[in-house]
């Protein structure tokens, strides 16, 4: 093989992307580095190759790229230098340090990509993860190895939620190494900021390893960042025997890049403009969760994504949801009743709750009470239509004691403070303090050996 | 002749994601090709003058362009021959055990696993002697595959002559146990077989489908019948339940063989089939279900191009097994994912799109793909096989109007509607009485007419009244309360209620419930509608409506779901039903 030459050949720069003529053959999905008459440079990584004509995307934007830039094919796909030094770090969204620290010292130079785990080396996840935060806890359990998404909408304060999951997420009971890997793409530099503080104060830097890309930052890099994250989950969590738990914000932002990428290539758009590669590409991302028989560490993502105009069954989230385990759904309505986390327990789903509650787990009564509670709700939310229709009076009693839950649930249950971390047993008995707001007759779907047990109360 | 071999190889011109541009090779459509140094499975699937268009199924990152190409002239085949069953595959019939061996716990690319051990003997027992004649289709031998099941190894399809010479013992599947002399020749038979998965295999007959697939589960065999060779539609809406219904139907159903085929679905999902499908019982044996299993695992994020070919694979080895004479059930889950992998292929070959980016031809595909179901009369055997088609659908934002759906719907003739409602309210197995359909009805009348009752048409279609009546009349109750209305439209309420929680909820985790045979859904039907027909004349001649809306005996009905002596129990509650009637009327 040829040293590598350099190329003043580009022939064409669209949107994020340089077409450049060359004579080496290049590999598809290799990386590339850009100098600019300046002195800039650029990184990209090969779209398309061909005989003669190489796309590169451009991570850090095509501005001032001209046609005599000097063009280098590196001849490796894009890596990610890990090792454990990168706890308490923080990265840009190509991972270089962006916090004064000198540069990571590489164990191992991992490929970004990704390999698919075979289906038939993956262990069942079983085992939970406290959050501290009720409604996640009892009613949309999280477990390790699971992918359970956010799906917020602009202003509301998924932030907070990430946060403070990011600071209290544990699994009960045992001492076994906890990482916290975080990538934000495409957020303001503010909440950068407010990340960062919150991060730093409560110590949880320490446990965490963080990726950034601004919104100012090019939106090529965050193609990237997830990458790199999850790269680094995966090496935390199989060459460190860590439980990594991967926040990823905001995947709107990311499916954003991906478009632009696409109809820069001309590519021929699928539903709203979005790729039609973009399921298998986000399936990518997510399916990197999850345990692998004989190996102690796991990767559980919670990815949050922004619905545009609060459409769930847009492209973004109605894909998401088709890869992910469930989903948790904030609510603007509870927002502006003030109840913070405002999480919508009715939309929201955990598919493999069953697998990480129950006595050894978590508690006997566990199992029944979220079903209780849904239950409750879900009637006493359809009375609130009602009562608008027919005032309180035309209620019967039951209906009045529902509609009351209802109530009580969004004030209490769901309601805690943004440090306030609940153990899994304090979750409970919140809940059984409001369930006692009904009979005991009225608790159909828990078992009478249980309701003796704790409807008594302490 | 040398001049042919050079054009077997050609040189990568294009590469952009899993679609590569080859050029100077010489290729049929669907020929498999070796792509590049690592020697990556692609097939052909456009050729465009001098450029040949390939799909690759595996990662083509770091490829160059200027790497060789090379046309095996093979088209994507599976292999077929005892050691299919217990097997877990990927979607291109590498076994995922070996490639865990192989390259550990990621997929990696560029390593070749074959579909079938080629090592292990197996002990071949002749049915056919020396100079006989045979044709392609009939069986040659056998062999104890599993303990259940006993693998016909059958000539291979347009092969025609007299045995020369065939031969009992221990043999691989590469080796000839038998020679047949043919018209064009002597041809040595193995007990492999290739089999393009494009291309659906030869059979006799194929005939209208007339026999009930049973599934022992009662809204699927009483109300929405699926018939042996027959395809059906179930949708798969979060949290309704589709993984146990599967289960049910895989574990109770009466096929021999089940071909499962997880298609681009989520992996942690595709594990749980995975381990719990091993320790799930065969009720019928006693002995693992998976003895009589195929299980095909192609994850969202493995190559899309796999996924595109994993339901053919499926559907292959279904025919094989169909040719032997078995009823195959093949599911396929989720047939959205098939679709949307199509879609990813077409839009990176920039073909024009169709409906929502789905290609134009996604309707042909779905219908070809669906007429591979069927009961046939096999080439062998006079024996009828099937294979019968239950694929899943997961529409976009649960919009059934979409194209998968639409062209899905058009097609089968069952459709299952999983409800995540129904699921939510605890009432399981969560299909949806009044948007589900089976047009297969009419076909098995006479089948079930025969087989279980005269009247068996008749009381289901009673019923299906009574369930549509109750959906009418819920609307005025939320209106005006039951109380208000005549007393014959509560007692419909009252039996539409039995018939949803006596007939149409069933218990997948219960011992006795969770299999229910012809005769018992029938008792239960007809002890039901008893109480219906007393009730109804006792109000007729006065009866308090009170009183006979709330006679004991009616509430014991469910009790037999769980009673294994269930006939006893129920003649038992018609009497007491019988009596406590004619105890109001006086």
């Amino acid at each position: 093989m040829t040293t590598n030459k350099e190329y003043k050949t580009i022939r064409k720069v669209a949107g994020p992307l340089v077409f450049v003529e060359k004579t080496e053959p290049v590999g598809y999905g290799t990386l590339v580095k850009v100098t600019l008459a300046d002195g800039v440079v650029k990184s990209g990584q090969v779209l398309d190759t061909s005989d003669d004509i190489v796309v590169v995307q451009i991570f850090e934007g095509t501005s001032g790229i001209s046609k005599d830039a000097k063009v280098k094919f590196l001849k490796e796909n894009i890596k990610l230098p890990v090792s454990k030094d990168m706890l308490g770090r923080i990265f840009n969204g190509a991972g270089k340090p962006i916090d004064g620290g000198s540069p990571i010292v590489a164990k191992k130079n991992l490929d970004i990509t990704g390999a698919a785990i075979n289906p038939y080396s993956r262990a069942s996840p079983s085992d939970f993860i406290q959050t501290g935060i009720t409604t996640i806890d009892v009613m949309n359990t999280l477990v390790r190895g699971q992918k359970l998404p956010i799906f917020s909408g602009s202003g509301l304060p998924h932030n907070e939620i990430a946060l403070q999951i990011a600071r209290q997420a544990k699994v009960v009971g045992t001492t076994e190494k906890f990482v916290v890997v975080f990538a934000a793409m495409g957020i303001t530099n503010e909440e950068a900021q407010y990340f960062m503080k919150d991060f730093e104060e409560t110590g949880a830097i320490e446990r965490s390893v963080v990726f950034l890309n601004l919104a100012n930052d090019p939106a090529v890099e965050r193609l990237v960042t997830p990458r790199m994250a999850l790269t680094a989950a995966e090496y935390f969590a199989y060459e460190e025997d860590a439980h990594v738990l991967v926040i990823l914000t905001d995947m709107t932002n990311y499916c954003e890049s991906l478009r632009e990428i696409g109809a820069a290539r001309e590519e021929v758009p699928g539903r709203r403009g979005y790729p039609g590669y973009m399921y298998t590409d986000l399936a990518m991302l997510y399916e990197r969760a999850g345990l692998i028989k004989g190996r102690k560490g796991s990767v559980t993502q919670i990815p949050i994504l922004t619905m545009v105009g609060d459409d769930i069954t847009h492209p973004i989230p109605d894909l998401t949801g088709y890869i992910t385990e469930g989903q948790i759904v904030l609510s603007r309505e509870l927002h502006r009743k003030n109840v913070f986390p405002p999480i919508n327990v009715l939309p929201s789903l955990s598919r493999l709750a069953n697998m990480g509650i129950g006595p050894e787990k978590t508690r006997d009564d566990h199992k029944n009470v979220s079903d209780q509670m849904y239950a409750n709700y879900a009637e006493g939310v359809d009375l609130r239509g009602l009562v608008a229709i027919v005032g309180e009076e035309a209620l019967s009693e039951k209906d009045r004691l529902l509609l009351n839950f209802a109530q009580l649930f969004e004030q209490k249950i769901v309601t805690q403070g943004r440090k306030e971390d609940r153990s899994i047993k304090r979750s409970l008995d919140v809940c059984w303090e409001s369930l006692r707001s009904m009979p005991e007759r009225m608790l159909t779907r828990v078992s009478p050996a249980l309701k003796q047990k704790y409807y008594g109360g302490k | 002749m040398a001049d042919k071999d050079k054009k077997q190889v050609g040189i990568l011109y294009r590469i952009a994601g899993p679609v590569v541009v080859v050029r100077g090779l010489s290729a049929r459509m669907y020929d498999v090709v070796r792509v590049g140094k690592e020697r990556l499975m692609g097939e052909v699937i456009r050729i465009d003058g001098d450029d040949t268009v390939v799909q690759v199924y595996e990662d083509t990152t770091g490829i160059t362009p200027g790497e060789p190409v090379e046309n095996t002239g093979e088209r994507l085949s599976v292999e077929l021959g005892p050691g299919l069953l217990t097997s877990i595959y990927d979607g291109i019939q590498r076994p995922l055990p070996v490639l865990e061996e192989e390259m550990g716990n990621f997929i990696l690319r560029g390593v070749d696993a074959p579909g079938l051990n080629h090592e292990k003997k197996w002990e071949f027992k002749p049915l056919k002697k020396k100079g006989e004649s045979v044709k392609g289709g009939d069986f040659l031998g056998e062999v104890q595959e599993t303990p259940t099941f006993l693998h016909k190894i059958m000539v291979p399809p347009h092969i025609e002559g007299k045995i020369t010479e065939i031969k009992a013992g221990k043999y691989t599947i590469d080796e000839s146990v038998c020679v047949v002399e043919t018209a064009t020749g002597s041809h040595k038979i193995a007990m492999l077989q290739k089999w393009p998965v494009r291309l659906s295999r030869p059979y006799a007959k194929k005939q209208a489908p007339s026999v009930p697939l049973l599934t022992g589960q009662r809204v699927f065999d009483i109300f929405f019948p699926l018939a042996k060779g027959g395809a059906a539609a179930i949708p798969g809406p979060f949290g309704a339940g589709k993984t146990v219904s599967q289960q049910q139907l895989a574990k109770w159903s009466d096929a021999d063989i089940i071909v499962y085929v997880g298609c681009g679905e989520r992996g942690n999902e595709m594990t749980e089939v995975l381990t719990e499908f091993p320790h799930l019982k065969d009720p019928r044996s006693g002995g693992p279900l998976m003895d009589r299993t195929v299980l095909i695992a192609n994850t969202s994020n493995m190559p899309v191009a796999a996924r595109e070919a994993s339901v053919y694979t499926g559907v292959t080895i279904a025919e094989y097994f169909r040719d032997m004479g078995c009823h195959v059930a093949m599911m396929g889950d989720s047939t959205s994912r098939w679709a949307e992998a199509m879609r990813e292929i077409s839009s990176r070959l920039e073909e024009m799109p169709g409906e929502e980016g789905y290609p134009a031809y996604l309707a042909t595909r779905l219908a070809e793909f669906y007429e591979r179901a069927g009961m046939v009369v096999p080439l062998g055997t006079t024996k009828e096989g099937s294979v019968t088609v239950i694929g899943a659908v997961s529409p976009a934002g649960g919009d059934f109007s979409e194209p998968v759906t639409q062209n899905t719907l058009r097609v089968v003739k069952t459709f299952w509607a999983l409800d995540a409602k129904l699921a939510q309210r605890r009432h399981f197995p969560s299909i949806n009485w009044l948007t589900s359909y089976s047009l297969y009805m009419d076909g098995l009348e006479p089948w079930f007419a025969k087989h279980a009752a005269a009247d068996w048409r008749a009381l289901v279609s009673r019923m299906m009244t009574i369930l549509q009546e109750e959906d009418k009349l819920l609307e005025i109750v939320q209106l005006v309360g039951s109380d208000s209305l005549p007393p014959k439209q509560q007692l419909t309420l009252e039996v539409a209620r039995l018939i949803r929680e006596f007939l149409l909820q069933q218990n997948a985790f219960h011992d006795i419930d969770t299999y229910c045979d012809l005769k018992k859904s029938y008792m239960l039907m007809k002890t039901v509608l008893l109480y219906a027909d007393l009730a109804s004349a006792a109000l007729e001649q006065r009866a308090r409506p009170q009183d006979v809306l709330s006679i004991k005996a009616k509430d014991r009905i469910g009790e037999a779901k769980f009673e294994r002596d269930y006939e006893t129990l129920l003649k038992e509650v018609q009497k007491s039903i019988e009596s406590e009637i004619r105890a109001l009327a006086r």
